[in-house]
Order: C-alpha cells, then structure tokens, then sequence
C-alpha cells in the first residue's frame, strides 16, 4: 500500500522491516523526525528508543547495542555526525555492524539547516581516526530512504561495519508515496556478539592491538572486507545515458533536478544523459567509466564546493573533461541554471 | 582468598607474554579490585551471564583475566556503552569499569546520564587520583597541591579548580540505588570494598537499579613510592577529601511503569489502514491532471496541510506525487510554504521554479511568488482584491477571501479548506469527492470535520458563482 511519508519517517519504517531492536539518538535538525519516528515506533514493537546525552553519548549505545548482536542505529546531521566520528571508527575496528543516518545541512560550524551535500568527504573519505571506510548509500526519494535504510542494515552485517545512509535535508523533509510490505527480516544470528551468555561468554569486542603486527593484521583484515566491498556493492543508476554526449552525475535531491534538466536538455535536442551514485563508498568507478566511454563532457552537480568531483575525476581518470557545478548554504541549482550550463545560449528557450 | 577465582581465566592468553601475571603494577589497586569483582561475580553465579565493559586506562585489558563477556569502550564511554548492553540483555550482569581520567573527566557527561536514568548497571570506579596509564598527568581527582606531569607546581586551585566529588555529586540525583565510596588503603578497608561490590552486583541482579562504587586505590609506580607508603598517602591524603561511607541505599529507586503498549509491525507502520480513512483509487488515471502547485502564508494558516492534502488526492487516484515544505528559518519567521508536484510518471525535481498553480495565503507570498507562475498558470489569493497597483503578470487571478468566508463558518482555521474547494471548482484537476475524503481524514479532531466539510463546499460555491458572474 503506498503510503504519503516523510522521508526521515521512511527511514525509520525501513529500519524497523530491517529488524532493527534500537535506535539512540539526540535531536537535530534536519533529521529530529527520525528520532521521533523512532521514539513512537520502536517501543510498540519492543525495541529500544532512548534520547542520549549527546551524539558522542548516542553513538556508543550504538557500540554498546551493537557488542550485543542487536541492529541498531542513530541518526544526525553535520555536527551532530562530526561528534560520532570517533564512535564510528571504534566500530569499524571492533567489527560492529550499525546504521548511522546523515541528513546533511549547510556547515562548515553551525552553518545553517539547509540541505548541502558537504558532509560527503567526512563518511566516504573518513573523519574518523584509522584505516577504515563507511559503506555509504544516498538515497533520492522517499522510498529509497525506507529501501536503502534496510539495505544498509544487510551490508552492515555483512561486512561487520557501519554502513552511512547519507542524504540531505529536502530528501528528509519530502513526502512522497512509499511502498512497503510488512514482512520484517530475521537478521542472521551473530555468534560473536556479546550476549550475556554461556555461548557468548567467551567473546571480546575491542579494537585495541597494542603489537604492531597484530594491529598490521587487523588493519589488512578490515582492507581485505573493503576490497570485497568494492567488487561487490557498488551501485549506481543510468538514466537516458544510451547515446548521450554529455553525462551530468548528481546524487540525492540533486539527482532529482538533474532528472528533470535531462528531460528538459532532450526536448532542446541535446543528448544528455544522467549517472547517479547509488553507493557513494563503494563509488561505482567501473560503471561511471561506462557511461562516459562516449561523452566528450561530463558535468558534476553536488551542494558542495566539489567534493564528489574528485572521485568522478579519479574514476574517468583524465579521459573526459569534468566540470564542477557546486551550489552551498542551501541554495539548489535550479533545471534552468543547469540547462544553461548543458546547452549553447537560447537553445533551452526553444 | 588464596586461590584463583575461576572467574579468572587459568592462563591469561590473552596477554602476549608472562600469561601467568597480570600487567599492573607491585602494589597496584587494580588487581585487588579485580580479585574482589571475581569472587563476587563468582558467588552471585553470574560467570556466564556477565558483560564486563572496559575502559581506557590502565584497566583497558581487564579483558585479559576476566573469564566473562568482555567489551572494551571508548575512552569515557563505559557507562553509555553498558546502557545499551543491559538494555539489550535485560537479564546480564552488566560492570562497567572506569578510571578517574575516563569517567570523572572525558566521560562526566556519560557517567552523569547514566546514573540520572537509574540503568540497571554497576560502575566501579577506580580513584588514585592521577593518570597511571598515559604517565602521571593530573586527574580531575588530583589532590590540591599534588604534583604531577601537567601540574609540575602542584595542583593550583587557581588554574585547575578542585578535586571533583563523584559520588557525592551523583547522589544529588534522584535515580541511583547504591552509592558508597571505600578504599584498598588495609585489609579491613579491603573486606568493606568486598562487601560493597557484591552488594551493588545484588542490587543489580534484582533489577533495582543503578549501582556505584568508588575505590579509593593506590598508585606506587606514578605516586614514586613503595607499595606500603602507597597505602598510608591513600589513608592520609586521600581519605580526608574523598571520605568513606555509604552515600545513598534506596530501593527500588525507579517504579517500572510496563512501558507503551505492543502492537503488532504491520499496524504501527500503518499497513493495515483500510476504508476508515482511505478511498481506494478511481482507477480512472485521468481523475487527476498533472499539476505543480505552490502553497504559501503565514505559519499557523495551514499551508503545509493544504500541500500535503493535494499530494495525497493525488496518490489515492494512482499519481506520481511529491510534497516538499520550506522549513528552517523562513519558518521559524512566520512563514511557510512548499511545493506539491502530481504527475502522471516518475517526478524529476520536486523543487518547482515556475508552478502551474500559486497559492497565496498572504501579500507577501503573492509579492515573492506571483511572479514565477508559469505564463497561463492560476493564482489563487487569500483576499477580496489584489494589492493597489500589483501586476500578476502573465498568469490568471482569482481572488478567494477564504479566511474571511472561513471565519464566517466559525473557525479561520478552515480558510485552508475553502482554498481547497475554490481550486477543485476553478481547475477541476481533481474530483469533489476525493478532495472531500482526503480532507475528512487529514482533520484529525472529528469535531472539525462537519465545519471543513462546509468550508470546502463554500469555497467551491464561491469559484462556481465567481464564473458564472463572469
């Protein structure tokens, strides 16, 4: 039954088909309605909701609720994910699985809480301490904050690792119809959590190695997870790209804009075509190399002064030019200062 | 208390070398706080179904000896750690095992938290009064006047404050169930701190709440003394600012209320609503016509509800569909408005730069908006008559005075109903009769349904006879 929704709320009804048992978080906006989606939900079906001191309180019950095989999750923006840097790479040494919501707002510092992409170097690239990666999904609808939400739990445990949903205010604040079915997932059994029981008695969960070969160990065991990662979970979405000239790659709302600039571009007789990450961390290199075999232009539009930019410029590796439209502080380039960027002057007012 | 409590491990494998010994130091606290956890731990039964979260500090491998569910925290974290563990596993014994740096300073907001909600966990908590591990920097608990690494004068009340109280500041709160501070300084102190331990692992164990020990604990090595001058600094230095004695014994502390009902997934998520709110779609397709609308006013005028009921006439006749509010500081002002877009296939932006259709509840929604109406599109304005001297440029304007006609009804609130009638009879891009459903269900208070139902026929009525004059 497709229902009106919130995409915050989507991404608590997509946790909650996930079979995630807890959510701890602290408010803040754009992305207090997951904590209070939380709040009323979980209890009801006998999960824990519980409003922590602070990010840096919440993302440790996370670690906790984690160490004890339960899926769990919490939700923030900028500067509430900055304080659960340090939280996230604990639980990438430890080998937890948890699913930590980003709907990005303008920063640097306060900044404002409109939507940006600006958080995109802090949980693809890292931003906290060690080798470690986040698998990272960006939802561009409502639906897909519930889809990807589930999604995230399954490679969560799958690869014993957070997984980010990263998305943005306007993806949050939107409402569009969702489609879900009730069936809920039964999460594989974790043998080596910490349960509080004869069977799990003799487990640790740490990410300390004191021994320099010990920790090498560890560090590559975690790679070897990433590199399979990256074979395996990458995903993205192609949109009119058969014979397009230009690619304009977007993810998020900007997606959405640049969907509609396709359209648009096309009816003016341009062939332009739409790359959108699905998975920022896997970034879908080999799929983006793809589609742009035959653009002789690709056009990057992201809410930041150009951060996945650079992994499009590493993936097509100085084979096509790359342009950058960034657009900061809330403002979202609109399908007419896209087109004017696609197509020659007074072709879109055709 | 010769022998090994088998809640150690035989063989400290976990260690890389000397796995016959632990790595604290001759005269350290640690190991006698730690012997005493594993008797008690061992008495209670709970070997198995213990969870002992450690810290950062020199207790950071405790995880070596204790033969029980280990898991290590952050620095400062243990006790937002063990919330969620004991959460998870209600029926575990949950310790959390802190230092002065990781809970008195880096994890005083944690530990505070912790023991203001009641968690059914116990903390140790582990007083010498300097860093062991990192060595020697001032603790929060460091003595006035004691040197250390980061205070080479002594400590400065001028520059450093004073020693911070933990145990009494935590019994200011209402929550917590056992409070008591003890010190390993002689035997007789020894066997007090044994009986506080098991005490606070009793009081967990029967569920009555959040448990706190302090163990005033000596340091030879960072202190630079021998193990027995160690224990008399303990007696005569640190037991006159951190005195002994049980600061709170009070059970149960928290009533358990049962919680909020359980119902089943598909009714919390709503997947069960039936006819009660919902019409099921006219399968006609053409019911609705793709439309992009703006709706702007004041806050507080139903703007957003007014969107949001067109997006979801919009879904009940099988449409494309997406409702995106302007939120933040522009409503926070006052104002509010967002963008509705219904389509006939998957939509684009949901961001609308020129809509079809404006709705001004205000002037200054029709100044700001007017303007970018697509060129033959429709404005539909909250008054009797535009402003003097305003040009809606190339889109049409209907002027609907709906707070007006909805204050005559009796309720101003409405005037986004009748606005909803004058853009079904004006357009007739949607159908009366689901406008009126979904009306009737996004009115929560049932008592307001007959009067919106008469708004949204009013505004109708208005638009209808506005034509026919016409």
């Amino acid at each position: 039954m497709r229902q009106l929704t919130k995409g915050n709320v989507a991404v608590v009804k997509g946790a909650l088909l996930a079979g995630c048992g807890a959510y701890y978080g602290y408010p803040i906006t754009p992305a207090s309605e997951i904590a209070e989606a939380a709040a009323l939900y979980l209890p009801q079906v006998g999960g824990v909701f519980l409003q922590a001191e602070s990010e840096v309180a919440a993302i440790n019950m996370v670690y906790g609720a984690a160490s004890a095989g339960v899926r769990a999750m919490t939700a923030s923006s900028g500067p509430g994910v900055s304080l659960m840097q340090e939280g996230m790479s604990y639980l990438a040494g430890a080998e937890l699985p948890c699913v930590v919501v980003d709907v990005v707002r303008g920063g640097p510092g306060l900044g404002n809480i409109a939507p940006e992409q600006s958080d995109y170097f802090a949980l693809v690239k890292g931003g906290g301490h060690g080798c470690y990666r986040n698998l990272v999904l960006a939802p561009a609808s409502a639906q897909e904050m519930a889809d990807l939400t589930r999604l995230a739990f399954d490679l969560a445990d799958r690869y014993r690792n957070p997984a980010v949903v990263l998305t943005d205010g306007f993806i949050g604040q939107m409402m569009e119809p969702v489609d879900l079915d009730a069936t809920v997932a039964v999460p594989e059994a974790k043998p080596w959590a910490v349960a509080g029981t004869a069977e799990t008695r003799k487990n640790l969960i740490s990410s300390i190695f004191l021994e320099p070969d010990l920790l090498e160990a560890h560090v590559r065991k975690l790679e070897a997870k990433y590199l399979e990662a990256e074979r395996l979970e990458a995903r993205h979405e192609v949109y009119r790209g058969e014979d397009a000239d230009t690619l304009v790659v977007g993810y998020g709302i900007v997606s959405r804009v640049l969907r509609s600039a396709v359209e648009q571009a096309r009816k003016a007789g341009a062939a332009v075509g739409l790359f959108r990450p699905i998975s920022l961390w896997p970034f879908p290199k080999e799929a983006l190399v793809a589609a742009a075999s035959r653009c002789r232009r690709v056009l990057v539009v992201e809410l930041s002064t150009g951060q996945m930019v650079e992994d499009v410029r590493l993936a097509l590796n100085g084979t096509v030019p790359v342009e950058l439209l960034g657009r900061v502080g809330g403002n979202v380039p609109s399908v007419e200062e896209i087109l004017d960027r696609l197509l020659p002057v007074g072709a879109a007012a055709r | 208390m010769l022998s090994k409590s088998d809640v150690f491990y035989d063989r400290y494998e976990r260690k890389a070398e000397l796995q016959h010994q632990t790595h604290y130091c001759p005269g350290c606290g640690h190991g006698i706080a730690h012997k005493l956890l594993a008797e008690a731990i061992h008495d209670l039964g709970a070997k198995d179904s213990t969870i002992f979260v450690s810290p950062v500090g020199c207790s950071v491998f405790a995880y070596y000896y204790f033969d029980v569910g280990n898991v290590q925290a952050a620095h400062g974290r243990t006790p937002a750690v063990a919330t969620a563990l004991k959460r998870s596993c209600p029926g575990s014994l949950v310790i959390g095992y802190q230092g002065d740096g990781d809970l008195a300073a880096i994890g005083t907001a944690e530990i505070l938290h912790a023991a203001n909600r009641g968690e059914a966990i116990s903390i140790f908590f582990v007083n010498n009064a300097i860093y062991g591990m990192t060595g020697g920097q001032m603790a929060p608990t460091t003595l006035v006047g004691q040197t250390s690494t980061t205070t080479p004068w002594g400590r400065r009340p001028a520059n450093e404050g004073y020693p911070i109280h933990v145990a009494e500041l935590l019994a200011t709160l209402e929550a917590p169930a056992y409070i008591e501070r003890v010190s390993l300084h002689d035997g007789k102190n020894i066997m007090k701190a044994r009986k506080a331990i098991r005490k606070a692992l009793d009081i967990q164990r029967a569920g009555a709440g959040f448990t706190f020990v302090e163990i005033l604990s000596p340091c030879p090595t960072i202190w630079k003394m021998t193990p027995v001058e160690a224990q008399r600094w303990v007696e005569e230095k640190l037991l006159p600012v951190f005195p002994l004695g049980i600061l709170r014994d009070r059970r149960p502390a928290i009533a358990a209320d049962g919680g909020p009902p359980r119902k089943p997934m598909a009714e919390v998520l709503g997947l069960t609503r039936d006819a009660a709110g919902a019409i099921p779609a006219s399968g006609a397709g053409a019911a609705v016509q793709p439309v992009t609308v703006k709706v702007a006013g004041f806050g507080g005028q139903g703007v957003l509800l007014l969107g949001q009921m067109l997006a979801e006439i919009g879904l009940r006749e099988g449409m494309e569909v997406s409702w995106l509010p302007s939120y933040g500081p522009e409503m926070r002002s006052g104002s509010a408005h967002c963008h509705v877009c219904i389509a006939g296939e998957r939509i684009g932006s949901p961001l609308i730069s020129n809509p079809d259709v404006l709705i001004a509840m205000n002037e200054l929604s029709l100044r700001k908006f007017a303007p970018h109406v697509r060129a033959g599109g429709l404005i539909l304005y909250n008054q009797d008559a535009l402003p003097a001297g305003f040009d809606a440029a190339a889109a049409r304007v209907v002027c609907v005075p709906a707070s007006r006609i909805a204050d005559d009804l009796g309720a101003a609130r409405a005037a986004n109903a009748v606005l909803l009638g004058a853009l079904q009879a004006e357009t007739a891009t949607f159908g009366a009769e689901v406008a009126l459903s979904v009306l009737v269900a996004a009115i929560r208070n049932p008592s307001l349904h007959e009067l919106n139902r008469k708004a949204f026929q009013a505004g109708r009525s208005f638009a209808a006879e506005r034509t026919a004059a016409a």
